[in-house]
């Protein structure tokens, strides 16, 4: 394999989850668009940061990545490998490459088993023994998480919520994974404990040379931890580049209104502007057509309705900064609030 | 809610296929057969043949199942005793009565029995219920609590023969049970009953009451009943106008099926009691191996706990608009 | 308005709400003292299990009796609260003062439609007949945003989105023209875009109707943009007070200080590592001695002789500001301002 082959890669991956109804016999009488013709990659050792608001695919799209969920379309390609289709024989050596880690806490461990056995779980599973055991392994994971390897025998009840999810890391870690989604790990989390979870995802990140998909809609949570960031709405990315060029330079309309919504714990000496999107995302049983953001964009014309904006790197973008806009926002920094006045009309 | 009664109804036919074929099957499944028993003690091959023949079992199993699914559509000749009416589920292989009238003559003492005892259980079993769920904690709900949990415990076998002893033969405060149709004397149809009433209902009363109680104190702490408590409803009205009627539902659902369990015949208490109902001719059909009869009354308590399901689920949806009937 | 905009139309004064639990008293809140003029807003932040939530509980008066001592003073316009009979709180709950909760969709009641819930309120404290209520109800969605409220008031609240039903919490708050509203982390569980709506609305309301606000958030990105000032919750107890500008430019509070170093911005450095509070909030039902957050403190030992874990720190508020810890202004300007440079 040469070096320029990413770790993953992920070609026109798409899911539609049908939706059954009719009479008398119930049949497929639509779908919803959760995933629709994704493209990206994913490079050793690098974090990718997914973002967009709830229901935008990208929870699905992690569970397609670990192939939690089989695509209706489109490829992913692990190292070489086509796995979109692969059944469970295929995937099990890929199943401790690829970890996952939830959100919940408090669900994602099963509270009758102790944390040595939760931690080791995933080696008995494969038939890993580490050298010196798996018990020393488990210590040791519970040392490089930041957990007393004392604590091997006790329960999940008997930890905080912060705690619990530096034991879903442990478990994530015990394969040595080359890849780890990470579905809103620090969403459920307090604010000061986010930022332990933060840190310690970021220092695994960089000391075990394990990439990451982090999946969050924390803006600038995904800033702080991943190198490049992709932005989904309706199961499409929008927009995807480097974080500088991304955050800094934000081309697509949603990306821009996206982070001018984020309050900020700044006070600023004039209030930053903002723009405000109205009305609700769409749904995606039945997308807009073309562009699907045009219902909520201020800039949207007849082209937008009738032809989709393809993913290319607009004019001014740097290299791997790609936006999916007919008319890509031009100003660098965050323009005056440009309201729509009516929504319907847009539309 | 036309398309779903129509789905509904076609499952239901579909589910009482399966019970009527199944119960076929395992009819033959036990090595006895009618016929020799029809037969006597002498009997010679033909006369089994005759007889065979006559009972509609000489053909194969499939055959004979196909005839008698037919029967309850298009009727049904059967040499030696004449024509049978569609609907018709056959004769009796014991006392040749017809099955579906034997059936219908019983369903009254069952209907009685059953909507009797749920008028007492459902008055007492929620009300108590509801008390316990109010005063969650104090020394009402605990004792609620624990005779309920006492009464379910309990067994109609043995409270059956106690009330009687002691309502009945000892105090004479109660009348023997006996049935009575409505129609006839709706005096002694009630007094005839009450003991059985009261009986049946003891224990499933301790039910709803758990049920009751555990549903509500459950709503009690939804946030939508916090959201009408802070928007200045009085605890009256939050608890008769959204707790109650979100603990309704799962009360509904189990009394629904319960009603179909009851009406297909209470088999105990028929029997502690002497009531002619359906439950008891179930037993007697399969102690005598009398297949029409079995497989009548298997149909007949099937549908009945087929259509409860279905009218439960019509319910649920009237209490609860999120369920939507498809 | 009867009173003067300067008097406090709130005042809590030393509350104290305590649960008795199988396993012993939990002091949820301990303590806790503050004002409310009219037509402001007061954001309160705090961790789960701070207390934040039970303090807005207990203004409503919406604890068990059974299960709850509640004890300090309550005052809403010069009005005792605590103590004051269930009829003269049912008719000022939803009339003189209202709530919204964070999670909109299990906070209304499924089986009813969103006109209904809203009219009810109206009626209930107004009297008004059923058609007014609902044509009350509809004027409420309409005044919050919602797209044809004429027909939407008949809808359920499994039928709107996320963002549409806590416009609609809002609107059934918002019938009778509340002077107090109590919004307890109301944008939580929506997404950004939604969010900046919702706090828009609430923003404008706020200004049409003079309302005043508490704001309960975990977010200090929410404090900045909707409170005027602050109060730090930390353990069933204030840890911190000021006009929001202050509290976030120069926090006092060494607990202040870390929640705003866990958080990342939009443009601060990606490169190092946030700055978060070690260790867990606290058990309120064997809380820390002394100040309560000294377990995680990191400027404990600075202070001689372990104060911090003998002596509780008073609340000291001048002018509106103040904090509770036992540093001395100057050790404060040190290690604050100092750990504050080395993170950015």
């Amino acid at each position: 394999m040469s070096d320029t082959t990413p770790l993953l890669d992920v070609s026109g991956l798409t899911k539609h989850f049908p939706i059954k109804g009719g009479f008398p016999i119930r049949r497929t009488v639509g779908a919803v668009q959760a995933v629709d013709g994704l493209d990206f990659q994913v490079a050793e050792g690098e974090s990718l940061g997914l973002v967009g608001e709830s229901g935008c695919g990208k929870s699905t799209t992690g569970r397609l990545i670990t192939r939690l969920l089989e695509p209706t379309a489109g490829t992913i390609t692990y190292r070489g490998q086509d796995i979109s289709h692969a059944n469970r024989k295929e995937l099990a050596p890929i199943r401790s490459e690829i970890q996952m880690i939830f959100q919940d806490p408090y669900a994602s461990l099963n509270p009758r088993h102790t944390v040595g056995k939760i931690i080791s779980g995933p080696m008995e599973i494969n038939g890993i023994n580490p050298p010196g055991g798996r018990e020393k392994r488990v210590r040791e994971l519970l040392e490089i998480v930041g957990l007393n390897p004392e604590h091997y025998n006790r329960f999940p009840h008997e930890f905080s919520g912060g705690q619990r999810q530096r034991i879903g890391v442990a478990r994530a870690l015990a394969l040595e994974p080359k890849l780890i989604v990470a579905d809103e790990p620090v969403s459920a989390l307090d604010v000061s404990i986010q930022a332990q979870v933060v840190n310690l995802l970021q220092k695994v990140q960089r000391e075990l040379g394990i990439a990451f998909v982090f999946i969050a809609h924390d803006l600038a949570i995904v800033r702080h931890f991943s190198q490049r960031v992709a932005v989904m709405y309706l199961g499409k990315i929008v927009e995807i580049g480097d974080r500088e060029d991304l955050y800094d330079n934000p081309r697509h309309p949603y990306t821009r209104a996206l982070l001018s919504a984020v309050p900020e714990a700044t006070v600023d000496e004039e209030p930053r502007e903002r723009i405000r999107l109205t009305g609700d995302v769409p749904s995606p049983i039945n997308p807009p057509s073309g562009c699907r953001f045009r219902t909520r964009c201020w800039k949207a014309t007849e082209k937008c309705a009738t032809e989709a904006p393809p993913l290319v790197q607009a004019e001014g973008n740097k290299p791997g900064h790609l936006t999916a806009c007919h008319y890509p926002e031009t100003e660098p920094t965050i323009p005056a609030p440009r309201l729509s006045k009516d929504p319907e009309a847009a539309a | 809610m036309l398309r779903f009664l129509v789905r509904r109804l076609l499952g239901a036919v579909v589910t009482l296929l399966i019970i009527s074929a199944v119960t076929y099957m395992l009819f033959y499944a036990v090595p006895r057969d009618p016929s020799r028993i029809a037969c006597g003690k002498v009997c010679t091959p033909e006369t089994l043949d005759v007889i065979r023949h006559n009972m509609g079992i000489s053909d194969p199993l499939p055959v004979q199942y196909w005839h008698w699914l037919e029967a309850i559509f298009v009727g049904r000749d059967y040499p030696g005793f004449g024509h049978c009416d569609a609907p018709c589920l056959g004769y009796s292989f014991i006392n040749r009565e017809p099955v579906l009238a034997t059936v219908w003559d019983r369903f009254p003492t069952t209907a009685s029995l059953a909507i009797g005892s749920a008028v007492v259980f459902l008055i007492f079993g929620i009300g108590t219920g509801m008390l316990a769920a109010v005063k969650q904690g104090k020394p009402l709900d605990k004792i609620a609590s624990s005779a309920s949990l006492v009464a379910s415990s309990m067994q109609i076998y043995f409270v059956g023969p106690v009330a009687l002893y002691l309502l009945v033969y000892q105090s004479h405060l109660l009348d023997q049970p006996s049935y009575t149709p409505f129609s006839e004397n709706p005096g002694a149809w009630f007094t005839g009953l009450l003991v059985p009433w009261l009986v049946l209902a003891l224990i499933w009363t301790a039910n709803y009451t758990r049920m009751t109680r555990s549903q509500l104190v459950e709503t009690l702490t939804e946030d939508y009943v916090r959201t009408a408590r802070a928007k200045g409803m009085s605890r009256r009205n939050v608890f008769f106008r959204f707790a109650w009627r979100g603990a309704m539902g799962p009360i509904v659902t189990i009394f629904g099926i319960d009603m179909g369990v009851l009406l297909g015949g209470a088999m105990i208490t028929e029997k502690t009691f002497s009531l002619q109902g359906i439950g008891l001719l179930a037993v007697k059909s399969v102690i005598n191996n009398d297949l029409p009869m079995l497989l009548g009354v298997m149909i007949i308590t099937a549908s009945f706990v087929v259509i409860a399901n279905i009218v439960v689920d019509a319910c649920y949806a009237m209490i609860d608009p999120r369920i939507r009937l498809a | 308005m009867t009173s003067t905009d300067s008097q406090p139309f709130l005042s809590v004064k030393d509350l104290k709400v305590h649960f008795s639990t199988e396993d012993g008293v939990v002091k949820a809140v301990d303590g806790l003292s503050f004002d409310l003029v009219r037509g402001k807003t007061l954001g309160i932040v705090g961790e789960s299990g701070s207390g934040k939530s039970v303090t807005n509980l207990a203004i409503l008066g919406l604890h068990n009796p059974d299960s709850t001592a509640i004890d300090g003073s309550i005052e809403l316009d010069g009005e005792e609260l605590n103590g004051a009979p269930e009829k003269r709180l049912e008719h000022l709950r939803g009339n003189k003062m209202a709530m919204i909760f964070q999670d909109a969709l299990a906070s209304l009641s499924p089986y009813h439609t969103i006109g209904t819930q809203i009219g009810e309120v109206y009626r209930k404290h107004t009297g008004a007949s059923k058609a007014e209520s609902r044509a009350r109800a509809i004027e409420m969605l309409k005044r919050v945003g919602i797209p044809q409220p004429d027909r939407r008031v008949d809808s359920y609240p499994h039928e709107f989105s996320g963002g549409m039903r806590q416009r609609a919490m809002i609107a059934m708050a918002l019938v009778c023209d509340p002077e107090l509203l109590i919004a307890d982390e109301p944008t939580t569980a929506l997404d950004v875009t939604v969010q900046a709506q919702i706090m828009d609305l609430l923003k404008d309301l706020q200004r049409e109707f003079g309302t005043a606000i508490i704001f309960i958030t975990h977010d200090l990105g929410v404090i900045a943009d909707i409170a005027d000032d602050v109060l730090v919750m930390y353990g069933g107890r204030c840890v911190e007070r000021g006009p929001k500008a202050e509290v976030l430019r120069t926090p006092q509070h060494p607990y202040t200080f870390g929640l705003l170093g866990s958080m990342p911005s939009l443009d601060g450095p990606v490169d190092v590592p946030l700055n978060p509070i070690p260790g867990s909030p606290p058990s309120l039902l064997n809380p820390p001695t002394g100040c309560r957050f000294h377990p995680r403190c990191a400027f404990a030992e600075k202070v001689p002789d372990g104060r911090c874990a003998k002596e509780r720190p008073l609340l000291e508020i001048v002018d509106g500001r103040g904090s509770a810890c036992h540093l001395t202004d100057e050790q404060r300007r040190e290690y604050l301002t100092d750990t504050a440079a080395k993170a950015h």
